[in-house]
């Protein structure tokens, strides 16, 4: 896919002022928020899970290539085929080639991060002239309106009903022009009715996979509207894209970390389809794909291990940080540019395409800290930020006037005494010019007073003040 | 700085971390605190070579300056019973990250990590460190709270300001909406990144609004500085000061950003 990242502050601008993208990020905090809220006070365990987990996570990270090997001996003795991928363009062709021998016409797709990640629809569509119909209602949604996710679980977040509404009257010519379409359900049975056709007709169906269990070597999708379901077990082929961070040990393990997913996902105490996949149709079975393939994504992630960014990959995608996170809450996903939005995106994006793309988005942070708050997996996203802005700052990435008004207060602050004698001079001279209290306009801090006053001091500093009332105690 | 060894008393010697923003911006603050701290049974000493506690440096990656800043602090704070700033974001960087930033360093790693246990956040540390349960402070007036983000979820500052304020004879205090939520601030957040500030502030200010105040109160003042900036130029008379200005029942000085 490609980024918009390094046009992050215009981006936001457009999204501030996006009444209809606004109107709908206003939903977040009576849903996904309020639920998980909910969620979390009836489970009295749900901090220590998160300690289990983070273990978990971290120990299967450290012993990554372990759990992998075990994993693609027991996928392959149960007949998957295991595939992995160095790079998007690698999983892109082992794909499309999957399809060419399927002879795929028609590929339905559940909801996978991962396949924006390595632009997977396109290709398949431009290279293989296959027709992609994907099929959770929000990629749906998002696809009809040739847009991208704009959240990792609810792609279609940033749109109103009434857009839904509009849209579906505008492609949908075949129905009758007056149906009515007011009710959430009645969407949904629409689009239901004309995704039906599609799972039936389809060659080879993709989905992502939130886990892949090394134990058993199954994956496994947990999704609420049942698509991904149909789309993997109706074709004949199965491939399942996902990256290689996604392993658990066990599925005692699985089901550990399925306690935190869904209440932190959507205040959920588990989703509704909960589906593991291992190997394709034996023998014996009455249903499933004879073909199932596991295409296994790496793209820069294992570089990722023993840096300080390791923890990152402890990430479920559960989306719990953007949907808590203010900056997201402002602009909304699309903003951010590239496929992961949100804080998460915010670590992710400068290591999967650079920080030299991506380098605004770690800075686009105030360092709330809620993110890391509710991350279900404890990750400090705040502090993996910081060793962004670490990256860029060693690199000379900042803008010159920033840069350069950094090393002048550095220079002071690291000299007390020229730090208090200037501020002694400085001080009050700058006050002088606030009369009312305040600035409303300042040459050097027009970012601030284009929508704030700035409050003006007081007068004298609090050093200068100390000294004298010590001198008048002691004399 | 030496101590004052002349001096025989038993109190404990607390170092203020006046804080830059307090320093140039709004010294009532800092006397506010002294009055505060010292009505706790402390003495306050204020070295005079302290200068910030370095986060504009360390938030913008500037490792190395943010390390030099970080070993001045502590040589001059570790020789007190006590480090109070009245910051929880100042404060949480002293106490929650000088020793990360320095753990490579053996021996500046064991300073850092002695003088983060002796490090406070004011309202914190009257409350949880002098078991103060009230103040000796009369004002009779509707104030709302924000909880500004160190301090809440660093430092775990939720009950203690609320306490002493509750104490605050005639003080009403009515909670806003979204209380713990990100004014906007974020250093300089503000200024990088000026529009989405703007929005995240502008929200508090509504919320803050709502609950129809006679003062905004909050214990960071570069959070206070945002909050009050954009309620001055919406010409609202809500005054926006410091808890500490209302604990220690000082509100000679005009509110921020006002004259
Ligand atoms: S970083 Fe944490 S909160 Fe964000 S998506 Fe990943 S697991 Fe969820």
């Amino acid at each position: 896919m490609n980024s918009t990242a390094h046009n992050f502050k215009s981006n936001a601008r457009v999204a501030l002022g996006d009444q209809q993208l606004q109107s709908a990020l206003g939903n977040l905090k009576g849903g996904l928020v309020a639920n998980r809220t909910k969620a979390r006070a009836a489970l009295p365990e749900f901090e220590a899970l998160r300690d289990v987990a983070k273990d978990i996570k971290n120990h299967t990270i450290a012993n990554l290539d372990l759990y992998l090997e075990i994993y693609e001996q027991n996928a392959r003795a149960a007949g998957a085929v295991v595939h992995f991928a160095e790079t998007a363009a690698d999983a892109r062709d082992i794909i499309l080639k999957i399809c060419r021998d399927a002879n795929a016409k028609i590929v339905t797709k559940g909801k996978s991060m991962v396949s924006e990640e390595i632009g997977l629809n396109a290709h398949l569509e431009a290279a293989g002239g296959i027709e992609v119909v994907e099929t959770d209602l929000g990629e749906y949604l998002v696809q009809i309106r040739k847009e991208t996710p704009s959240h990792i679980i609810a792609p279609a977040i940033h749109l109103t009903q009434g857009q839904v509404e509009a849209d579906f009257r505008r492609l949908h010519t075949h129905l009758p022009k007056d149906r009515v379409l007011v009710e959430p359900a009645q969407l949904v049975n629409e689009a239901r009715g004309i995704l039906r056709q599609k799972f039936m007709t389809a060659d080879v169906g993709i989905t992502g996979a939130n886990f892949l269990i090394a134990e058993t070597g199954s994956s496994i999708i947990v999704t609420n509207e049942g698509n991904g379901d149909l789309t993997q077990s109706l074709a004949k082929t199965h491939v399942v894209i996902t990256s290689i961070e996604k392993l658990v040990p066990t599925l005692e393990d699985l089901s550990t970390i399925l306690r935190l997913l869904a209440r932190s996902a959507t205040g959920q105490e588990c989703s509704t389809y909960m589906t593991l996949s291992t190997g394709g149709r034996r023998v014996n079975d009455h249903d499933g794909p004879p073909n199932y393939h596991v295409v296994i994504l790496d793209n820069g992630r294992t570089d990722l291990i023993g840096t300080e960014f390791q923890d990152v990959l402890r990430c479920i995608r559960c989306g719990a940080c953007m949907n808590h996170c203010p900056v997201y809450g402002a602009i909304g996903g699309h903003a951010y540019g590239w496929v992961y939005p949100g804080p998460i995106g915010s670590v992710l994006t400068p290591a999967l395409i650079g920080v030299k793309e991506a380098g605004n988005l770690p800075n686009a942070s105030t360092f709330c800290g809620k993110c890391a708050d509710v991350c279900p997996m404890k990750i400090p996203l705040p502090d993996l930020m910081r060793h962004w802005r670490e990256a860029e700052f060693d690199l000379g990435d900042l803008p010159r006037g920033y840069r350069t008004g950094l090393a002048g207060w550095a220079f002071f602050a690291r000299r007390p005494r020229l730090y208090h004698l200037a501020a002694k001079v400085g001080i009050p001279l700058l006050s002088l010019f606030g009369r009312r209290g305040r600035f409303s306009s300042l040459p050097f801090a027009g970012g601030w007073t284009r929508y704030r006053d700035l409050p003006a001091p007081q007068g004298r500093t609090f050093q200068q003040l100390w000294a004298e009332r010590q001198a008048g105690v002691t004399r | 700085m030496p101590l004052d060894t002349s001096k025989t008393t038993t109190k404990p010697q607390v170092g203020l971390f006046v804080t830059c923003l307090v320093d140039l911006m709004r010294p009532s603050i800092g006397f506010a605190a002294v009055k505060l701290i010292e009505a706790a049974g402390c003495d306050v000493v204020v070295p005079p070579s302290q200068t910030c506690c370095g986060q504009p440096a360390y938030n913008s990656g500037d490792k190395a300056t943010t390390s030099a800043i970080a070993r001045a602090t502590i040589a001059a704070f570790e020789g007190f019973d006590y480090v109070v700033a009245p910051s929880g974001s100042c404060a949480g960087m002293i106490k929650g990250h000088y020793p990360d930033l320095l753990k490579t360093d053996p021996e500046w790693s064991k300073r850092a990590v002695a003088l983060a246990s002796k490090t406070y956040e004011l309202v914190s540390f009257l409350v949880d460190v002098r078991a103060i349960s009230s103040v000796d402070a009369e004002l009779k007036v509707r104030a709302t709270y924000h909880d500004s983000c160190s301090g809440l979820r660093e430092l775990k500052i939720k009950s203690q300001p609320r306490t002493l304020l509750a104490s605050v004879k005639g003080l009403d205090l009515v909670e806003m909406e979204e209380n713990e939520v990100c004014c906007g601030f974020g250093g300089t957040f503000s200024i990088k990144y000026p529009d989405i500030s703007n929005a995240m502030v502008q929200k508090k200010a509504d919320f803050a609004s709502a609950t129809k105040p006679d003062l905004l109160l909050a214990g960071d003042l570069g959070c206070l500085m945002n909050m009050a900036g954009k309620l001055k130029r919406q010409g609202s008379r809500i005054e926006v000061r410091h808890i500490a200005e209302v604990l220690a029942g000082d509100l000679s000085a005009p509110a921020i950003g006002e004259a």
